[in-house]
């Protein structure tokens, strides 16, 4: 029952961390494509700051962050993982 | 339920799907390489108009066999290598590191190097992390000296091209300076050369609920890094392979072997290390640069330096590291790594 209530505040908040490089531009288009495939509220943002990167424990980059859990470290995984991720 | 029992099952089939298919891979793999001899015969002689006898015949014949089996090497053991690394994050590197002592850590550091992943573009949290969370800086500088330098890329490349003695001798010798190095920078207590805001630094608890890989998604990993490193290299490999087939069964005659050769002066190993040094390429690009030395008559203990000291001590990595190290300690560092890569070339020179 109360899972299915949709509550107001339930955007995702998702970082992808990195400073830069070419695959943290890959993951933050492949985040991208998943989240709006999943069609869920969200909000994307790229995180460049090494303090913020280093306060998340991330020693490779890329990273992706969803609602403060670090989910994936150093890769670039598929639309698909990254789906279940988000979930 | 029935929409969670339908995915589940998807998902074990998926997986079924993608290990049967890596070995499948595998099988394909081996049989075309155990055939690639007598198919490259062909290919020159007979579906070619190529005569065997002759030097351009020959060259052609080593081109076409050489070619697919360093990259069907490469594409096997980057794959392989992909799959391990799945299993050593940084972060385990860190722990099984954090509070080693000096000397076991620097050996266990230049070993962990070789299966880590590591981009020179994480170097700098990969260096915050270790040093602010209890790994000794001369272990860290084993970790960061061996990580770039001896790597499956440049093993599976001496290997296919200059034979498993070239590539055992480069490993070892490789693997011996990084432990080394680093074990010698942490002796000289050089820590206050780090820059003051690094120890300041928090590093944050890496949060443990992160979920395990998948099989499926391991052998993803191979695949990608297959796609990744390949995709980069393999025009190198072929390069490469062209300016050996094409000194393929002509005697050098050059000049490189009297700068560079066995009978050049001692100062032959320095000077082949301070042109390395501002080059800066990854392991693979060096490889066709290699291959026009040793044939054209250098010294192997030369060109092992030369080699050595373009990728471990490039001048865009010192860039990289001068936001954590003061200059002081990047010369250190530079002075350490490049007297043990004089000693290997030195040393090598004189064995063969």
């Amino acid at each position: 029952m109360l899972k299915n209530m949709r509550k107001g505040g339930q955007m995702k908040e998702i970082k992808v961390l990195g400073s830069g490089c070419a695959k943290c531009m890959k993951l933050y288009e492949a985040t991208n494509e998943a989240a709006s495939g999943l069609g869920i509220e969200y909000n994307l943002q790229k995180v460049t700051d090494l303090q913020q990167i280093m306060g998340y424990g991330v020693m490779m980059t890329p990273a992706l962050v969803v609602d403060g859990q670090v989910k994936v470290v150093g890769r670039v995984p598929g639309v698909d993982e990254i789906k279940k991720l988000l979930n | 339920m029935l929409g969670v029992s339908t995915n589940q099952l998807s998902v074990r089939r998926r997986r079924a799907v993608s290990i049967g298919l890596a070995a499948a891979a595998l099988v394909a793999w081996w049989l075309l390489y155990r055939n690639l001899a007598p198919l490259a015969r062909w290919i020159a002689y007979d579906a070619l108009p190529f005569r065997a006898e002759t030097h351009l015949g020959s060259a052609v014949e080593f081109f076409i066999f050489e070619v697919p089996k360093v990259l069907m090497l490469l594409v096997l053991v980057v794959f392989g290598v992909g799959v391990i690394r799945s299993f050593f994050t940084p972060e385990r590197t860190r722990q099984i590191l954090a509070g080693r002592r000096e000397s076991a850590g620097n050996v266990l550091a230049a070993l962990l190097g070789i299966v880590t992943p590591f981009c020179s573009c994480s170097a700098v949290p990969l260096f915050i992390g270790f040093v602010t969370t209890g790994v000794p800086l001369g272990v860290t500088f084993s970790f960061l000296i061996s990580a770039p330098m001896v790597n499956e890329i440049a093993l599976v490349l001496l290997f296919g091209m200059f034979g498993w003695k070239v590539a055992a001798l480069y490993m070892g010798t490789g693997l011996v300076i990084a432990m080394v190095a680093g074990w010698v920078i942490g002796r000289l207590r050089l820590e206050s050369w780090v820059e003051d805001w690094v120890y300041a630094m928090n590093m944050g608890a890496a949060s443990s609920d992160r979920p395990e890989m998948t099989w499926a998604e391991r052998i993803d990993y191979g695949r990608q890094a297959v796609r990744d490193i390949v995709g980069k290299v393999w025009i190198y490999v072929v390069l490469g392979i062209a300016i050996g087939a094409g000194i393929h069964g002509y005697v050098p005659q050059d000049f490189m072997a009297r700068i560079m050769g066995k009978e050049a002066g001692w100062w032959s190993v320095p000077l082949a290390v301070a042109i390395g040094i501002p080059m800066y390429s990854n392991a693979a690009g060096i490889i066709p640069i290699v291959q026009a030395l040793l044939g054209k008559g250098a010294a192997l203990g030369t060109v092992l330096a030369f080699m050595m000291a373009v990728i471990a001590l490039s001048l865009p990595e010192m860039i990289i590291l001068r936001k954590v190290l003061k200059p002081k300690l990047i010369g250190v560092f530079v002075g350490v790594v490049g007297m043990g890569i004089l000693i290997v070339g030195y040393l090598f020179n004189s064995i063969f």
